[in-house]
């Protein structure tokens, strides 16, 4: 592709900057080093929270370098990008130089190269070269993928070889990374990743996406049937199970009982068990104490529902349910907070914990206020997402796999098996000269030519 | 006997067995290295035994499952591992230099798992519940135990290397660099096969439980910083001038992630702060 007479052509020189090892080595370690900036500081934090934390002048620092959402920055996909253009180049600059090399018409078998081999076994035996000669060609033959006999001056050479293709390990790895960047790519252009709680009972249209915060439409419901949460006797959770139907055009399509590691999917979507929550249930019992006479007053009461005070004096509405109430920077745990509507004068706030009927006293109002048979449903959290990017991610995990066990494990593996003939063709004894080399593994080599050797010896004996 | 006593006499076993191996590298003498071998399959077999106990155990709580779910399990997995690596790089190689490297880590990490680690056996938590949690966690402590195996053996590269090479003293005794180098490649392409089969194989699990392969959370993300630093190893071999003593930096760097991986990611926030 590229001759050394014209590297100097601007073309030929940015080709093999983008092909060279030297600028891969610099990606690889530059990705490295950015990704720990996003392990250290919180990725996709609330504004002010970084504010109090680092401060207003790094937080707009950072906010310009895109450091708090790092990984989908410009400049971190802009590595990403350089990767596989440093792939793609370097792939086609070897692979068009070596093809020839790796899928030759005919094996060429340098002499040289074995000569200088350290792998190598030497022995005599009695045989005749001749003889020796039948004895290991249907061995090696077997064995190798390729092999050949050449006649000498003083007897023959047995060339052999295998694996020339695991050459193209490395190859198999380098495109499994394209397989895995477009596989990302596709998932977060056309898939989405959302979630949405679903109280027992009632049933969800569409779910919320996670990064922009918007609603986004299934094209069918899913309903949630039951939520049952199980636990161990220390108290640990050890089961959240939702019971999930799926609806579309009024008609029931799909039903299944999913746990965490265990999604249901329908239509290219997957619903994942994520977390629950406690909702208030519909009703409870309000408690009105009056202060001066005594007399508790009960009524029933819902959430946004107005009740009547006694005598006529106003009313009181609840407007939400709070599980985790912060009041004077204690936690006061549940609470139901809503106003209080007198006839004549000022409407007031009111909070009321679950657990203290005792808290409103505080308010110096006419009623304590307190309330009980507060029941709870449940409702389940779904992660609800679509990504058509993962067969091929799924594909680039298992070419990375058996690219790497390729390119690690096997290798091309020449042989040379020299028969010499000591004292005539015909007669005499013959030495025997064993010397393999390989492109890579040396050691493994030395492991080969013994072994060889060592079935060629025992073959004799037979 | 409960699996945790007989870890612990495990742990000893090992010690007693590293112990073994530097007196035969100091005194020229092959005697204890023989008896060290016979000592560290002992260890190992102690060592696979309490997993064995440890397993059927959680199973008399009613609570079955893999012991690879915590990290006191998971150091314990790990110096199995590193023990058996080394017993094969010992029959493989008869270098009595590896032996001294290597035969103290699982010594110490086993120490370090019963004296600072709670070893209670626990229940699985629901996220941890899936049969990817045992292939996710056998593969990356085969990749750690890899590269620890390799950081051994580069720091033994980086001393020879910075001291005068064939003198007759205690560096005298060390390998000849090109085997070092050649170990230590060969050690890190091993653990750079299982790493990639460990992040690969929770990719998946994280598939399943929480619908998205990489969210880049620390643990994730650090894995990754690793497995970037032995590529670029795997790389940088490639280029002139960086072979040897850069190579051997390299590896040592790659392990001071792995170690961060395991230990560090827990100072910072995210999904696997269990582990
Ligand atoms: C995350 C990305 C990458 C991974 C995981 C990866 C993986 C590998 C592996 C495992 C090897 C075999 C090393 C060995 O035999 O010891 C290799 C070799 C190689 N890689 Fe990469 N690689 C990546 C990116 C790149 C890039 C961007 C280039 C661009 C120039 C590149 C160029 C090469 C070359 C030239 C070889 C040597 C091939 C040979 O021996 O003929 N790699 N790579």
């Amino acid at each position: 592709m590229t001759k050394a007479s014209d590297s100097h052509k601007p073309a030929n020189r940015l080709w093999n900057f983008f092909a060279s090892v030297k600028l891969s080595v610099a990606i690889l370690l530059s990705i490295a080093v950015t990704s720990i900036i996003g392990t250290v500081v919180p990725q996709n934090g609330a504004p002010e929270a970084y504010v109090e934390k680092y401060g207003k002048f790094l937080y707009n620092f950072f906010n310009t370098l895109d450091i708090l959402d790092l990984y989908h920055s410009w400049w971190f996909q802009g590595l990403l990008f350089l990767l596989i253009i440093n792939i793609v180049v370097c792939s086609i600059n070897r692979l068009s130089s070596t093809w020839k090399i790796i899928f030759p018409k005919k094996p060429i078998f340098n002499m040289n190269q074995f000569k200088k081999s350290a792998n190598r076994e030497e022995w005599t035996q009695s045989h005749t070269v001749e003889e020796a000669k039948n004895l290991y060609v249907p061995y090696i033959s077997k064995r190798f993928s390729f092999s050949r006999v050449d006649e000498t001056d003083a007897g023959f050479k047995i060339f052999a070889e295998k694996g020339r293709w695991t050459r193209l390990g490395v190859y198999v790895v380098h495109f499994s990374i394209l397989c895995l960047l477009t596989g990302s790519l596709i998932g977060s252009f056309f898939g989405f990743d959302g979630y949405v709680n679903i109280p027992v009972g009632k049933s969800a249209d569409h779910v919320t996406l996670k990064n922009k915060g918007v609603n986004h439409p299934l094209g069918f419901a899913i309903r949630c049937d039951d939520f049952k949460l199980r636990f161990y006797d220390t108290g640990m959770p050890k089961e959240f199970r939702s019971t999930l139907t799926i609806i579309k055009n009024n008609k029931i399509i799909k039903q299944k009982d999913i746990i965490v590691n265990d999604p249901l999917r329908y239509d290219g979507v997957n619903m994942f068990q994520a977390s629950y929550g406690k909702m208030p249930a519909d009703r409870f019992t309000v408690i009105l104490a009056d202060v001066r006479s005594g007399i508790k007053y009960k009524k029933g009461g819902a959430i946004r529902r107005p009740i009547e005070l006694p005598d006529k004096s106003g009313y009181l509405i609840f407007e939400q349910y709070r599980q985790n109430f912060r009041f004077n920077g204690r936690n006061i745990g549940e609470v139901l907070i809503g106003g209080l509507i007198p006839k004549t004068g000022e409407q007031k706030h009111i909070i009321i914990p679950l657990d203290s009927p005792g808290f409103d006293r505080m308010r110096n109002g006419r009623f304590v206020i307190s309330v009980s048979n507060f029941g709870f449903k449940y409702y389940t959290g779904l992660q609800v997402t679509r990504d058509p990017g993962v067969p091929l991610v799924y594909a680039g995990f298992l070419l990375m796999i058996i690219g790497c066990y390729i390119t690690f494990f096997m290798f091309h593996q020449k042989v040379c098996v020299e028969l010499t003939s000591k004292g005539g063709k015909t007669g005499g004894k013959t030495q025997i000269t064993v010397s393999g080399i390989s492109g890579k593994s040396k050691t493994s080599m030395k492991t080969i030519v013994k072994r060889l050797a060592r079935n060629l010896k025992r073959i004799q004996s037979v | 006997m409960t699996s945790s006593h007989l870890l612990s006499i495990t742990t000893f076993v090992y010690g007693f067995a590293a112990v073994m191996y530097v007196f035969s590298w100091i005194f020229k003498k092959s005697m204890p290295g023989k008896t060290a071998v016979v000592v560290t399959f002992a260890a190992v077999f102690g060592n696979l035994a309490g997993i064995g106990l440890r397993w059927t155990e959680s199973y008399k709580m009613g609570i079955g499952h893999a012991p690879l779910s915590n990290l006191y399990e998971s150091l314990i997995f790990f110096a199995l591992v590193i023990a058996i690596l080394h017993l094969f790089i010992h029959f493989k190689y008869k270098l009595r230099m590896i032996d001294v490297v290597a035969s103290p880590i699982p010594f110490l990490v086993m120490a370090y798992a019963s004296l600072n680690v709670n070893n209670a056996i626990e229940p699985l938590m629901p996220a941890l519940q899936s049969n990817w949690l045992i292939a996710h966690v056998m593969t990356c402590f085969i990749g750690y135990s890899a590269f620890a195996i390799a950081f051994g053996i580069s720091v033994m590269f980086l001393v020879k290397s910075s001291t005068d090479g064939g003198k007759p003293g205690i560096t005298g005794r060390i390998p000849d660099l090109a085997t070092l180098d050649d170990l230590t490649h060969r050690m890190v392409t091993f653990g750079f096969l299982f790493l990639s089969i460990g992040i690969i194989t929770g990719s998946v699990w994280a598939n399943q439980a929480w619908g998205r392969y990489w969210g880049w959370d620390p643990k994730e993300t650090w894995s990754l910083i690793t497995w970037l630093i032995y590529a670029t190893l795997l790389h940088a071999r490639m280029m002139r001038g960086w072979q040897g003593k850069r190579i051997a930096w390299l590896s040592c760097i790659g392990f001071m992630a792995v170690i961060f991986t395991y230990f560090g990611v827990n100072l910072l926030p995210g999904l696997h702060s269990y582990q």
